[in-house]
């Protein structure tokens, strides 16, 4: 097998018994990008330098008998939402072009430290906000499997980088179904943790109390392998959780037996894609047989979960993305053609109507309505009491089951274009993902089928606060009972 | 509660409301790490979380929550079990996120007072605090105006430093009073170590709210429209920017008959130089902050525990420590107050002397007519006094047993201060000794055989007349107590008869 085969778990056993130096896993997936990404678009920035020179003081270390870290030599593309100290940071936005933050994301030195190598920055949706990766200032990703489709999104370079073997592992972050939704429409597994189980800081805010860090993978024993690095508690972070870090891989083998699994009826609405709705029914007959059971559950406000996110993150989107105003870093306009209050208000003005893209001063706007005073009551108040209501719906569903399944978006991917006119038609590709951030749960979607035209189709499992142990276990376990995973597209370019 | 006379003479009624910023005495910042010290070089005490630099979050700082709370419980407020943090939302270049962590519908703290009594009587207010909150400074904006180029530099040291706000119920009477609740403010927030208040340097900052009530000849009350002063630099510009504030909202009254409601509030800025308030430009509308909860903060929730352990350490306030002192040296409530108001070390200090000289009232006159006239005269605080307790225990103790009078004690004092040697020292220098009982009788007989006219009025009734031979005493030897001259020339002169 080629070392861009194999799995996260083989690599980084490959390395460490020096059965593969790190430098030549490198340089197997660096070779993989430079034959893909041009189709693709999956990156932002490549690091061929960097990550060959951390490489070869892995295998340096390696060879002069000194410890190497957990992942050591696995290559890893991150989401260019974490703050790299090395390498730009741009959230896919002209706002943040030519921005290099000063520090690492704790992501990004707990991989770092654990002597991954940073292969580069995956593109994304700027700010993170969009479903589909149309929304990146730098053009738009491809999807491996039919490059007139959609990635998903917002993770969409991490989604489709992995799908197409040109990184093992990629980091995305999740507000609404970021890592979810791609995962499932580029055919890799994602998880998306409990809220405050990965450090936030350096973590570029989309919304604060809904972002959520998770790994990318092709499997759900390489995320599990990638949760152990990545997660556990950051005191440089107020809403990370103090909980300890589970050995995530050593929990993969128990079996599913009495597990219970909900399914939720609101999840068959209308709009479900019929070879969708056939994949996940087959996907609930392998936990069937696995020895689980599965049960209806009743999610009641789940309907309420994209117009509530919907107001939500844009009102702390509106004011996390304040402080692009063009004064102390990034884009400043450099018209002084006058027509302002003030040459302040104009710089104000122009810097971020020229740094911003339509899909975030959209956003940027609806939550600077619904902040507003006179409808502050009836927006962002009412979402939260909504919010509230929607976790509660998920504390009642879990009394009764263990797990929540169902399909992760409700079409397999689409023709890129095809909703870039109509931004409530792009706004319900959410509808599946978004009640797992309302509720600030953890959830997971991985393939478990493919329709006729060849496109993967996704699965998605949500648990209770903290249970990301079972939402591997349960995947992995899926995975041993299928091979939907370890299909790959068959030519790229 | 007596007021102010010019009050009851006024045709109006001046009430005022302050809201107070102060800068809490930590090492960092609210939210991260960065020292908080003053005057460093602009921008080298900052970090991403204060840059507001992208993906930066926020730490709170539990020694600020802490010194909030001590400040809070001695301003009598109640403090909230539960309290959360807000984002106060607004653009300007010296506030790097765009908005300010804030606290706006529970403040941790709320419905309080402080006290406030003229030690000669003049007046006795107890003012209502509405609510004390915790919130981050800005930065600072320079406006460089030099050769035209109207650069504005931007100084971030500042940004991120904890702040309490402080706003009282509009329940001060005059100028005086505000002033006067100021000095208490703040000196009750120095004793407790939360602030060190110090207007120059930012650490203390005042607006005013001012109107007037007017009795209308119908029994009616008019009230003038409220007008929110600021800049003013020190606890005296606050005084005299009401005080023209008053005049001028009368004058305007009498011309315009404007009440509160008919017209938005103003602000006016406070002009020192020329000794007026002006019109500050009027914001259209009332500014929308857009609050809402700080996502990237958890609440703050006050166990009783915690709230004990806070009270434990607070120390004495300053109104208890006024009683204490005048109850536990016997010393006067203006005398206690002189030394309270001096602040906490002048009280230890205080303290330490009368207790070695076992005598209060004389610690005190010591410590305010010749401690704090030279700690005036140089400029100083009695933590770099030269002369420490021990010393002057020593100087007071030697007048006390009569070794020497206090004018003779009060230029050893000066010698002591000035040359920096020790009390005992400058005694046998200066040819100060003790003048001995053989000594005292020599000189007193030979005064006596020197004045017979002194003597015979003595004995002809006239003890006053004794006062004569006491100069004369002195010029012989400077070193004798008046009083045993006296007491022995008396004596002497009654045996003679």
């Amino acid at each position: 097998m080629q070392p861009a085969e194999l799995s996260a778990t083989d690599l980084v056993t490959a390395v460490r018994q020096g059965d593969l130096s790190a430098v030549q896993c490198t340089e197997a997936f660096l070779a993989r990008i430079e034959a893909l990404d041009g189709a693709v678009n999956a990156f932002l920035k490549v690091d061929r330098d960097g990550a060959l020179a951390k490489a070869a003081e892995i295998d340096a270390r390696r060879k002069a008998g000194k410890s190497i870290g957990a992942l050591a030599g696995l290559p890893v593309a991150v989401k260019d939402v974490l703050c790299t100290a090395d390498l730009p940071t741009t959230c896919a936005s002209k706002m943040l072009e030519h921005f290099r933050p000063p520090y690492d994301a704790d992501t990004v030195r707990r991989l770092r430290e654990a002597d991954a190598v940073i292969v580069g920055k995956t593109n994304m949706d700027e700010f993170a906000m969009g479903g589909s990766n149309e929304n990146s200032a730098f053009g738009p990703v491809k999807n491996p499997w039919d490059l007139t489709r959609a990635p998903g999104g917002s993770s969409g370079g991490s989604a489709a980088c992995v799908a197409a073997d040109m990184a093992p592992v990629a980091i995305g972050s999740d507000t609404g179904g970021s890592i979810r939704q791609p995962a499932g429409l580029c055919g890799i597994t994602g998880l998306k943790p409990t809220y405050g189980r990965v450090s936030r800081r350096g973590l570029i805010a989309f919304a604060s109390s809904l972002d959520q860090i998770g790994p990318m993978a092709r499997s759900a024993a390489d995320c599990a392998l990638v949760m152990e690095t990545i997660a556990g508690h950051d005191p440089g972070d107020s809403t990370s959780l103090a909980a300890d870090v589970p050995r995530y891989t050593e929990l993969l083998e128990q079996p599913l037996t009495g597990i219970r699994i909900g399914r939720v009826a609101e999840h068959y609405a209308e709009g479900l894609d019929p070879e969708v709705a056939k994949g996940v029914d087959e996907a609930f007959a392998v936990f069937k047989a696995a020895g689980a059971t599965v049960v209806d559950v009743e999610l009641p406000h789940a309907k309420y979960g994209v117009p509530t996110y919907y107001l939500i993150a844009p009102c702390e989107a509106s004011s996390n993305l304040a402080r692009y105003d063009g004064i102390h870093y990034g884009h400043r306009s450099s018209s002084k053609a006058g027509g302002f209050d003030s040459p302040l208000v104009e710089m104000y003005c122009r810097s971020r109507a020229e740094g911003f893209g339509p899909e975030v001063k959209r956003r940027i706007m609806l939550g600077t309505y619904a902040l507003s005073a006179g409808y502050y009551d009836a927006y962002y108040a009412k979402a939260l009491k909504v919010r509230r209501l929607i976790r509660q719906d998920y504390l009642d569903a879990f009394k009764q089951v263990d797990l929540i399944a169902g399909p992760v978006s409700a079409t397999p991917a689409f023709k890129l274009g095809e909703k870039t006119g109509d931004p409530l038609a792009m706004y319900l590709v959410d509808l599946y993902t978004v009640a797992t951030n309302l509720a600030g749960v953890g959830g997971i979607s991985f393939p478990c089928g493919f329709t006729k035209s060849g496109l993967p189709v996704g699965f998605q499992l949500q648990g209770p606060a903290l249970a990301e142990p079972l939402l591997l276990r349960a995947t992995d376990r899926f995975q041993r009972l299928t091979d939907w995973h370890t299909r790959r597209p068959k030519k790229i370019v | 509660m007596s007021s102010a006379a010019s009050e009851s003479l006024a045709p109006y009624t001046t009430i005022i409301g302050l809201e107070v910023h102060v800068q809490l005495q930590t090492r960092t910042k609210l939210f991260c790490g960065c020292s908080t010290t003053f005057g460093s070089p602009p921008n080298t005490q900052v970090c991403p979380t204060c840059l507001g630099l992208p993906g930066s979050l926020p730490v709170m700082n539990r020694e600020a929550f802490a010194l909030a709370m001590k400040a809070a419980l001695a301003l009598n407020c109640k403090i909230a079990p539960f309290t959360k943090w807000d984002r106060k939302n607004y653009f300007y270049p010296d506030l790097p996120k765009g908005y300010q962590i804030s606290q706006f519908d529970l403040p941790f703290s709320s419905d309080g007072f402080l006290e406030v009594v003229d030690p000669k009587g003049a007046f006795s207010r107890r003012v209502g605090i509405i609510r004390v909150h915790l919130e981050e400074d800005a930065g600072k904006s320079m406006h460089d105006e030099a050769a035209g180029t109207a650069d504005t530099r931007i100084d971030l040291n500042r940004a991120g430093t904890p702040l309490c706000e402080i706003v009282s119920q509009p329940d001060l009477r005059t100028p005086q009073e505000a002033r006067a609740w100021l000095n208490e403010l703040k000196l009750l927030l120095v004793y407790l170590g939360v602030s060190d208040c110090n207007m120059q340097e930012g650490s203390l900052r005042v607006d005013a709210n001012v109107n007037l009530h007017i009795p209308q000849p119908d029994g009616r009350i008019a009230k003038t429209p409220i007008v929110e002063i600021k800049n003013m630099n020190s606890f005296r510009s606050v005084e005299r920017a009401l005080t023209y504030e008053a005049a001028r909202q009368w004058e305007e009254w009498q011309v315009t008959k404007a009440e509160l409601g008919t017209t938005p509030k103003q602000t006016r800025g406070w002009d020192d130089p020329a000794g007026i308030t002006r019109a500050q430009r009027h914001k259209e509308e009332s500014s929308d902050y857009r609050y809402f909860p700080e996502p990237d903060l958890v609440p703050v929730t006050v166990s009783d525990a915690r709230l004990a352990e806070v009270r434990a350490g607070m120390g004495e306030p300053p109104t208890e420590l006024r009683k204490t002192l005048a109850d536990k040296w016997k010393i006067s409530a203006y005398d206690a107050d002189v030394l309270v108001n001096q602040g906490r070390d002048l009280v230890a200090y205080f303290e330490d002397v009368a207790t070695k000289v076992a005598d209060g009232k004389v610690a005190s006159n010591w410590l305010q007519q010749d401690v704090l006239r030279t700690l005036n005269e140089r400029g100083e605080t009695i933590d770099a006094f030269p002369i420490r307790p021990d010393a002057l225990a020593d100087l007071i103790g030697r007048v006390q047993k009569g070794d020497f009078d206090t004018s003779r004690g009060r230029e050893i004092f000066a010698e002591v201060l000035s040359s920096g040697r020790a009390v005992a020292d400058v005694v046998a220098s200066l040819g100060i000794a003790a003048v001995g009982d053989d000594e005292l009788v020599a000189l007193c007989q030979a005064l006596i055989a020197e004045n017979p006219k002194i003597v015979a009025d003595v004995k002809g009734g006239k003890e006053q007349a004794a006062a004569g031979l006491i100069g004369q005493a002195k010029k012989k030897n400077p070193n004798v107590n008046p009083g045993k001259v006296r007491a022995m020339c008396l004596d002497l002169i009654r045996a003679m008869s």
